[in-house]
This record gives C-alpha cells, sequence and structure tokens, in this order.
C-alpha cells in the first residue's frame, strides 16, 4: 500500500518545465527521500502532491484520494521557507495549526502545551513568536505539523538553517514518527540526511526522477571499492589486480571484480603479495548519487544554499 | 461544503482576534475622527470667511428722493424674502450724479460693484457684466416697489401646517436616498480598502503555503473576507455609538432625514444588508489584486487606481438617484458594482421589497464569483517558485505575477 502514488506529473511556468514527467511511490511507513539540487522540482512536485497546486498533467494519489486536500487532517506539513504569525504565542500557533487540519481548538491548544513540554518549550508556550530564538520558532512549527497525529508528514528542507543541535532533534523526532507507523517524506539537498534516514529516496534531477527505490539498490548499482596495500609490488598475484586499478606507491585502489572478494584474498596470499592493509568499502549513498545523477547535479547539490550559511 | 465553512471559520477567528486586539486596531478607530475635525474646523473658518467677506455694494446715484423711496422699498421687501436675497444699497452724495459711473465704480475708497443710476421710472444700472446678471431682476423689482410704495400693501399671509405632501416626500425621500448612498459609500471604502493588503502577511511571513496546504484556498479567502467584514462592523457600531453620542448632545442642532419609502425599520435591515453586500463585492475584489501582490508597495500602487473605479461607480450610482425606472437606473440596480448603492436608493423611494431579495441574491453570487476567480488567480500565479509568493524569474519582472515587466 502507497502512502503517495504519482503517475507523470508536469507542471510548467510561463513555458518552463518544472516538474518533467514524475512518477513515485512512497509505500506506507517508510522514510523517504526526495534528492535534488535546488531548483530540481522538489518543492513543486511536494506542493502538487499535497493538492497546494494542481499538476498540468499526470495523476496523484495521496492516502488513497485523488483529492490530496480531502485527505489534509492526515497530513503534517512544514514547508521549505519557514513562517509563522509574529503577534500570535507560541502554544496558540500550535493550537491554530491543528485547528486548521480539523482540531477542535481546545484540545489542540492542549494538545500544543503538551509538546511544547516534551520539547522542553513549556516555558516559552505564552510567549509570542517574534520573542523566540529562530530554532525555537522552528520547534514551534515543526510542533504545529505533528500536533493532529498525522498519518503521513511531509517536510520540505527541513533541515535548512538548522544548526547540528537542532538537526540532530529533527532527526530523532523524524524517527520517533517513524516507529508509530507514520510514514514520512522529506526532500533535501543533503545527501548525509537523507542516508541516515532513509529507507527509500527519489532522485530528481531538471524535473525528472532519475532513480526511485531502496537506498541499499542505489548503493548496489555500484560494486565495493578495494584498498589493497601491499609490501611488493611484483608477483603473481598481479594478475588478480583489474587492470584499471589505480596504483598510489604500495597502495591500489579497485574496484572489487564480479568474482568477489575470496578469490582475491586468496590470490594475494598465496601469491605472497605481503598484505599490510586491506579494506573493502560499500560505496556511499554520495557516490551511489554522483553515479546515477551526474557529477554536475552532485556538484549542485554539494553547493550550500543561503540559508545554510546562515 | 462544510469544511470549507469550518475552515473559514478557524482562518476568520485568527483574523478577527489579531485584528482586534491589536493596537493598529485603536488608532484605525480613531481614524475616521481626524477628517471629521478637519472638516469641522474647515467649515468653521469658511463660513468664518463667508461671513467676513463684504458683500457687493450697489452705489445709488439717484435723486435723494427716489434714493429715499428705494432704500425704504429695500427695507419693506427685505423683511419679507430676507435681507441676503437683495443687493445691499448705498446712498451716495448727490454730488456723484454728476460724476460718471465708470470713475464711482473705479474708485476703491467706494468699493462699489454696481452703480444704479436714472430715476426710478427708468433706472440705469452700470456694472460689469456680473453684478449686472445678479441683480438687474432685483433692482427692477425695487424701483417698481418703491415707485408704488404706498398701493402695494404686502399681505399677511395665512400659513396652514401639514405633515407631508406628495411632491414634497418625492422630493426629500432623494434626500435620504442621496445620504444613504453616501454614508454606505465612505464606510465601505473605509473599511474594504484594508482587505487590500490582508494577504501580504500571510505571503510575507511565508505562512500561506501552510493554509493553502491545509484548506482549500476558497476558505482562505472566505475566513478572512469575513473576519474584516466583523472587523469593519466593529468600527461601524462603535462610530455609531460615538456618533448617536454627539447627536444626543446637539439635539434638533442636526438635521434629521425624511422617511423612506420602505419605513425606518425595514432601511435599516436593508442598509446593513446592502452595506454588507457593497462591502463583500468590493473586498473580495480587493483581496484577489491584493493577494497577487507580493509586497506592500505593489498593494499602494494598486490602491490608487482601484479607488478611482469605485468612485465612478459611485458617481454613476448617484446619478440615478432621480432617474428611477430609467433603463440607466436599471442598469445601476444590475451591475454588481453599483447595485448596493442604486438599491438603497430604490429602498428610499420605492416600498416594493421583492427587488431587494433578487438583488441581494445576485449580489452574493457576484461575490462567490470574485471569489473564485481569485482564488484561481492566486493558484495559478502565486504559488509557482520554491519560495511561497516569490514571482519565478524568467529573465524579466512581473507586476502581480499577471503584467511582464521589461528587466
Amino acid at each position: 500500500m502507497h502512502a503517495i502514488e504519482a503517475r507523470g506529473l508536469v507542471k510548467q511556468f510561463d513555458g518552463f518545465r518544472a516538474v518533467d514527467g514524475i512518477d513515485l511511490n512512497v509505500p506506507e511507513g517508510s522514510i523517504y527521500g526526495i534528492l535534488g539540487p535546488n531548483g530540481a522540482g522538489k518543492t513543486t512536485t511536494i506542493r502538487m502532491l499535497l493538492g497546494i497546486i494542481d499538476p498540468d498533467e499526470g495523476t496523484r494519489t495521496l492516502l488513497g484520494s485523488d483529492r490530496p486536500l480531502s485527505q489534509s487532517k492526515l497530513v503534517g506539513y512544514l514547508p521549505e521557507e519557514r513562517g509563522l504569525y509574529q503577534s500570535m504565542r507560541a502554544a496558540d500557533t500550535i493550537a491554530f495549526m491543528g485547528a486548521l487540519r480539523g482540531m477542535p481548538l481546545k484540545e489542540a491548544e492542549q494538545r500544543g502545551r503538551e509538546l511544547m513540554e516534551e520539547a522542553g518549550l513549556g516555558y516559552a508556550a505564552d510567549r509570542q513568536i517574534r520573542q523566540l530564538s529562530k530554532g525555537m520558532a522552528q520547534t514551534v512549527q515543526l510542533l504545529g505539523t505533528i500536533v493532529h497525529d498525522p498519518k503521513l508528514i511531509v517536510l520540505d528542507e527541513p533541515f535548512s538553517g538548522l544548526d547540528a543541535l537542532n538537526q540532530a532533534k529533527l532527526e530523532r523526532m523524524i524517527r520517533a514518527q517513524a516507529e508509530r507507523g507514520v510514514t514520512i517524506i522529506f526532500s533535501t539537498h543533503v545527501i548525509a540526511h537523507a542516508e541516515r534516514l532513509c529507507e527509500r529516496i527519489a532522485i530528481i534531477a531538471k524535473g525528472k526522477v532519475s532513480f526511485d527505490g531502496l537506498v541499499s539498490t542505489a548503493r548496489d548499482r555500484l560494486r565495493p571499492q578495494v584498498h589493497l596495500e601491499t609490501e611488493n609490488l611484483d608477483g603473481p598475484w598481479r594478475k588478480t589486480i583489474p587492470a584499471d586499478a589505480r596504483q598510489e606507491g604500495n597502495w591500489w585502489h579497485f574496484t572489487l571484480p564480479d568474482s568477489g572478494a575470496e578469490p582475491l584474498l586468496t590470490a594475494l596470499v598465496e601469491g605472497k603479495a605481503g598484505v599490510k592493509s586491506l579494506s573493502i568499502e560499500r560505496p556511499g549513498l554520495h557516490d551511489a548519487f554522483v553515479a546515477i545523477a551526474g557529477e554536475d547535479t552532485a556538484a549542485e547539490m554539494d553547493a550550500p544554499t543561503a540559508e545554510d550559511l546562515l | 461544503m462544510i469544511e470549507t465553512i469550518r475552515a473559514a471559520f478557524v482562518i476568520g477567528r485568527r483574523d478577527f482576534t489579531a485584528i482586534i486586539f491589536s493596537k493598529a486596531f485603536f488608532f484605525f478607530l480613531l481614524g475616521p475622527m481626524f477628517p471629521l475635525l478637519v472638516g469641522g474646523a474647515a467649515g468653521l473658518l469658511g463660513g468664518q470667511v463667508a461671513r467676513d467677506i463684504d458683500r457687493p455694494v450697489v452705489g445709488v446715484a439717484m435723486s435723494a428722493e427716489d434714493s429715499r423711496q428705494l432704500l425704504a422699498a429695500r427695507s419693506t421687501l427685505a423683511a419679507q424674502v430676507g435681507e441676503r436675497r437683495l443687493p445691499e444699497l448705498k446712498q451716495l452724495a448727490q454730488s456723484a450724479r454728476d460724476v460718471p459711473p465708470e470713475k464711482l465704480l473705479d474708485d476703491k475708497a467706494n468699493g462699489l460693484a454696481a452703480v444704479l443710476g436714472g430715476t426710478l421710472q427708468k433706472p440705469v444700472l452700470t456694472g460689469t457684466r456680473g453684478p449686472i446678471e445678479s441683480y438687474q431682476g432685483e433692482v427692477a423689482m425695487l424701483s417698481a416697489f418703491a415707485k408704488n410704495a404706498d398701493a402695494m400693501v404686502l399681505p399677511t399671509v395665512e400659513t396652514r401646517l401639514v405633515e407631508r405632501s406628495a411632491g414634497n416626500e418625492k422630493q426629500k425621500r432623494l434626500v435620504t436616498a442621496q445620504a444613504t448612498q453616501v454614508l454606505l459609500f465612505i464606510l465601505t471604502m473605509l473599511l474594504a480598502g484594508m482587505v487590500l493588503s490582508n494577504l501580504v502577511e500571510e505571503k510575507a511571513n511565508k505562512i500561506i503555503e501552510i493554509l493553502a496546504a491545509a484548506v482549500p484556498m476558497d476558505a482562505v479567502f472566505l475566513g478572512k473576507l469575513f473576519a474584516m467584514l466583523a472587523m469593519a462592523f466593529v468600527g461601524i457600531a462603535v462610530w455609531a455609538t460615538v456618533g448617536f453620542g454627539l447627536a444626543n448632545l446637539s439635539g434638533p442642532a442636526l438635521p434629521s432625514l425624511p422617511t423612506p419609502a420602505v419605513g425606518w425599520p425595514i432601511f435599516v435591515l436593508l442598509g446593513v444588508v446592502y452595506f454588507t453586500m457593497a462591502y463583500l463585492i468590493l473586498g473580495s475584489l480587493f483581496l484577489g489584486i491584493g493577494a497577487m501582490a507580493a509586497t506592500v508597495r505593489e498593494v499602494q500602487t494598486l490602491s490608487m487606481p482601484v479607488t478611482m473605479a469605485q468612485l465612478i461607480n459611485f458617481f454613476l450610482a448617484m446619478y440615478t438617484v432621480t432617474k428611477m425606472g430609467e433603463p440607466i437606473e436599471l442598469f445601476a440596480c444590475l451591475f454588481p458594482f453599483t447595485s448596493p448603492f442604486a438599491m438603497i436608493s430604490r429602498a428610499a423611494q420605492d416600498a416594493t421589497l421583492w427587488p431587494h431579495l433578487l438583488a441581494v441574491a445576485w449580489q452574493a453570487l457576484f461575490v462567490l464569483i470574485i471569489l473564485r476567480v481569485g482564488v484561481y488567480l492566486f493558484r495559478r500565479n502565486v504559488m509557482k517558485s520554491g519560495s511561497a509568493g516569490r514571482i519565478k524569474d524568467t529573465g524579466g519582472k512581473k507586476l502581480f505575477g499577471l503584467v511582464k515587466l521589461p528587466g
């Protein structure tokens, strides 16, 4: 069962195809990352999935409905650009966001205060948003996103602008919600977050999906890398080293041959290579991303945004 | 539908409480006091200036006997028709009869607007075109009365007061119609203009995306519109309370309006309904236009042409007050932006009620149409780029997301 299914989503703005035929399948209960550089079409895709804007072409279902807004009571959404009513009190803000999603106001206010207590912000419940620090205000907004116990949480670039401490807190919150069975989708241009949190990812570049599947599947697209240090530089064991291996002094770097690790190890030992160091590394998501999306897109991903620099 | 209304209520409640409990609202309530004070002061000053200005004087250069009879006639007639309806007369010295009237007029010491010479049988009025055209008739009447003062005794007119007359009633109801139109227009313009900037905060704070993801955009527009309407009624209630207080203090000094054709209770009810409809029509338009604007500066740029357009509508409605039943009046009743003003004018002059039901239904339908169009344009033009409300840069700048400017 999928929390979200999208088929051939297209969105054009002034003749520019911001999203160009995107297909997505987000299984229920998964943590799903949408990876791509800025301008790849992540936000536009999310907006279409949530029903904020309609696609020019294609279909999407959200929690089984092709009218996403009809499911809004079951959805929590944290947009990329955060904003709150500056003169509103923190607890009222969370209650307002809960009421928007169908909660009775009193119940939402009570739940909001509980969440603030749990987040260690109970003392600030009656402060106006303008009196809170940026991190506290972001936490309030996040609590407003989950106050109504949604089945699906969509977070657009949730780590942008957060310091390391708050990034870690957010990761913990995402895991805690996932443990409750909530489906979580988040977009990011930082691969490390997706690598730590996601079971499944979609890689979007230039409005198209380059990959949609398990993180492990993405990684498996690349063979493990072997890093070998030997005492001897020559011998019969050299035949087992691939021809395209990169040599740096006594170091050899190459892709693990299709035959696997065992024949390699046997040849090295029997051929008296004098192995000083050997490591076989599974490729990271970043390497997989480079292989899937290309060097240029990966370079765009690595470029920090203005918010990251703040 | 129920869900939309529920969501609109959530948004409206937030907006209403945010406005009512803000300091800005207090100053907003004080707002109308300033034009009233300034207007009052200007009126007092204007009245004083008008009183201080000397009325034009007509110099009388007739024989001593003719002059005496003329001044006596003026005095008698002024008692009947009022001092200010007759020209001011100043008897000149007999020697002035030998001086050409042009010279007398040139002499600043005399300060004369015209010179009356000749005789009572054949008066000669000399002056510039304005005074001559103004006083020619009065001078003829005064001369005739002076000549026959003994024969022309003014009878005492017995007066009988009645409550009303058909001709007078109709005329007076026009006053009620016009006064109510002006009141509705002022209130609508004063209060609906605030809706223009109503979505700017949400767009500036990026809250709009949270709202758009949670509830239908129609609910956002509807909630904001009705929150502003509720705020308007609070404002009107405060102003009305102050106004009635002042009216009680000033007592009979304030003029009372003639009873409208539908009677006061229904007329007041219709006034509230038509104010609501005028507010909703204009407010929904302002909301839609304002939603396209990304900044307060854009909103300010918009407000002037919108106000001017509304003034034209108001003038059209005003023009049709005396044209009941004519095509232009029917057009004003049908055209949504003039309909509330034209219909309240009808209520003052015509007791038939069913057209009001039709008009209100039509106006409500038009509000929904404007809201839907506003929502459609908002979703089409505003929620574009990664940043809510930011217009995507396509090599040029776009004003309100609609008109492309060279950039």
